[in-house]
């Protein structure tokens, strides 16, 4: 029960305390630029969250063959496969999901939590806590970025995960640039007076 | 050292080249399984296969891809692959011309308009059903705006008008084909 | 013109950072003084002219000659990361007085989404400066990622000047740090939205 709780654990530190949108700020460009709506937002999240398993997975296992000089380019080389794997598997199976997101999939590669998560955690950790950490990390990223979607698509065009709750328009400024940054400050600001007691306890 | 990020880098490309090889087919699949589902919304029933009897039409300078369905060997519809540059970019839409001239119906291939404004053209609503089986003839293929009878988008007027011209692209072709038709039965092919 | 068309374009209609969402990181980041803005522009200026000429060249001349598109995320990032690395030595070697400068945001650089993105934009993406739809020709892709660059710098460096300000004013606690300046972000880019329409 202990070992189950300690894996359980590194999951949920992934997702509060080490939350890469609401705590560490990190991958900002996806979590900004593909929420327009709930449904992107999740889709975005699982696409960063199965690179982030996947390369935690893989580096944690080749990390003691691999010079410490060398160490960065090799994971931007295992990163950059991984995310064109993806971008090759996103195309046969949701080929208009791959047009929504557009550039930001090829993107997932300089996406600092992936290369962070590689360099903090994975380097250092056995293969199976590593993947736990990924799952954990890309569950809070989804989570972010559907909730941040969720909001923006509510406010800004009155619908629910495509749903449309009313005829009428909604807070265009929501789905434009501008509600992006707005929406997400104040997410920040909710998340932390959530979680400040969890964490700090 | 060189050696591990060789070694790395080999192993990766590998992979990455056999997963390539695998789904290059599937994703070639999934293209025309595409173009054939916007094929299908915009002409009546047929039952042939439009995407194989394609031709390619150049109107104006632009080369435009024209699938032609038929049904027991009457041609029932022509789709025109059309495009327009709107507001984020360029517009690509599906247009369906009966062979009297008639827009059957349009579908929107791929755009980057702004979320919840000239996206609006995506989904179907108010806006692109106006276009179902739209005589040119007797309405004017133009925005109010500009003078015509076309109903915009609320705050996207530059994607409405892309929208429209794009129909109007393919109108150009539809008439582009309707002439050679005619020429090649005065006995003068040309394509 | 056509340049003139695409600097405007790239600067204030669709600028790289508030209405594109790329380089947010160092945007957030490194951008609490002008001159650290002004110091990071000249480096990603540089990085990105440079870089996207390489990558131009070998989209053209080598991954599509051999039918190897797929390999394009990974080559991009490898020059990238290449570039940065050369640059970094050649300005030690070359002008120390200029690796003061810029030296601490090289490393950066790498992971800047703006620099990979405008390598990709420019050879997937169809734009349409000047009225046609068309992909960039060699000369318009370095123009076009030396606007999206400076567009970054301006962006920044307004950034950084307001946030000098918002040092001194008293921010409500739970908002001090990272949600005023995205805050401060979505203001700054409802000003920019103003810039929309100025270019067809």
């Amino acid at each position: 029960m202990d070992r189950f709780n300690n894996k359980l654990g590194i999951v949920r530190r992934g997702m509060i305390n080490n939350n890469p949108t609401f705590m560490l700020i990190l991958g900002m460009c996806p979590t900004l630029g593909t929420t327009t709506s709930a449904i992107n937002g999740l889709c975005m999240g699982l696409a960063t969250m199965f690179v982030l398993i996947l390369s935690n997975t893989i580096i944690s296992a080749v990390a003691k063959f691999i010079p410490d000089k060398v160490r960065i380019p090799c994971y931007i080389v295992i990163i950059a496969s991984l995310v064109s794997v993806l971008q090759l598997l996103m195309q046969v199976y949701v080929p208009a999901l791959y047009k929504t997101l557009g550039i930001y999939i090829p993107l997932i590669v300089v996406n600092c939590i992936i290369l962070g998560r590689a360099e903090a955690y994975a380097k250092s950790h056995s293969v199976g806590d590593s993947a736990l950490d990924g799952l954990g990390v890309g569950l809070g990223f989804t989570l972010a970025l559907t909730v941040l979607g969720m909001v923006r698509e509510l406010l800004g065009n009155l619908s629910f995960f495509g749903l449309k709750l009313a005829h009428a328009d909604g807070m265009l400024a929501f789905v434009l640039a501008p509600g992006a940054f707005l929406v997400l400050a104040y997410l920040i600001v909710i998340f932390r007076k959530l979680t400040a007691k969890i964490i700090n306890k | 050292m060189v050696l591990s990020l060789t070694v790395v880098c080999l192993v990766c490309s590998t992979i990455l080249g056999f997963v390539y090889k695998s789904t290059a087919e599937p994703i070639r699949k999934a293209e025309i399984a595409k173009t054939n589902a916007s094929i299908g919304e915009v002409v009546p029933a047929f039952d042939n296969t439009p995407s194989e009897e394609d031709t390619v039409v150049t109107v104006g300078g632009n080369s435009y891809s024209v699938f032609i369905a038929k049904n027991g060997g009457d041609i029932v519809g022509y789709a025109i692959k059309s495009h327009s540059t709107g507001f984020g970019g360029v517009i690509n839409l599906m247009v369906g011309v009966t062979p009297d001239r008639m827009i059957y119906n349009t579908s929107v291939i791929s755009m980057s308009e702004t979320p919840g404004l000239g996206a609006r053209i995506v989904p179907y609503g108010k806006f692109n059903a106006q276009f179902k089986g739209w005589d040119p003839d007797k309405k004017v293929l133009k925005v109010k705006k500009d003078g015509g009878d076309v109903d915009a988008i609320t705050a996207a007027t530059i994607t409405s008008r892309a929208f429209t011209a794009a129909i109007n692209n393919a109108l150009a072709v539809f008439d582009r084909i309707k002439n050679v038709k005619t020429d090649m039965s005065n006995g003068q092919v040309q394509q | 013109m056509e340049y003139v068309i695409i600097l405007i374009s790239a600067i204030f209609v669709n600028n790289i950072v508030l209405s594109q969402f790329l380089g947010i990181c160092p945007f957030l980041g490194v951008s609490n003084r002008v001159n650290t803005a002004l110091g990071m522009t000249g480096a990603v200026t540089f990085v990105m002219a440079l870089s996207t000429l390489v990558t131009y060249l070998l989209q053209y001349y080598v991954l599509v000659p051999l039918h190897m598109e797929f390999m394009q995320t990974v080559v991009f990032i490898l020059v990238i990361a290449a570039l940065v690395q050369m640059i970094e030595i050649i300005i030690k070697k070359i002008s120390p007085s200029l690796y003061q400068a810029l030296g601490i945001y090289l490393p950066l650089i790498t992971t800047n989404c703006c620099v990979l993105g405008v390598a990709i934009l420019v050879v997937t993406k169809e734009f349409t400066f000047g009225g046609t739809a068309h992909f960039l020709n060699l000369g318009e892709s370095v123009v076009y990622a030396v606007a999206s660059a400076l567009g970054f710098g301006l962006a920044l460096t307004i950034f950084a000047g307001i946030r000098e300000q918002l040092e001194l004013s008293d921010v409500p606690k739970a908002f001090r740090g990272v949600p005023i300046a995205l805050v401060t972000a979505g203001i700054l880019s409802l000003a920019f939205i103003g810039f929309s329409g100025l270019v067809k």
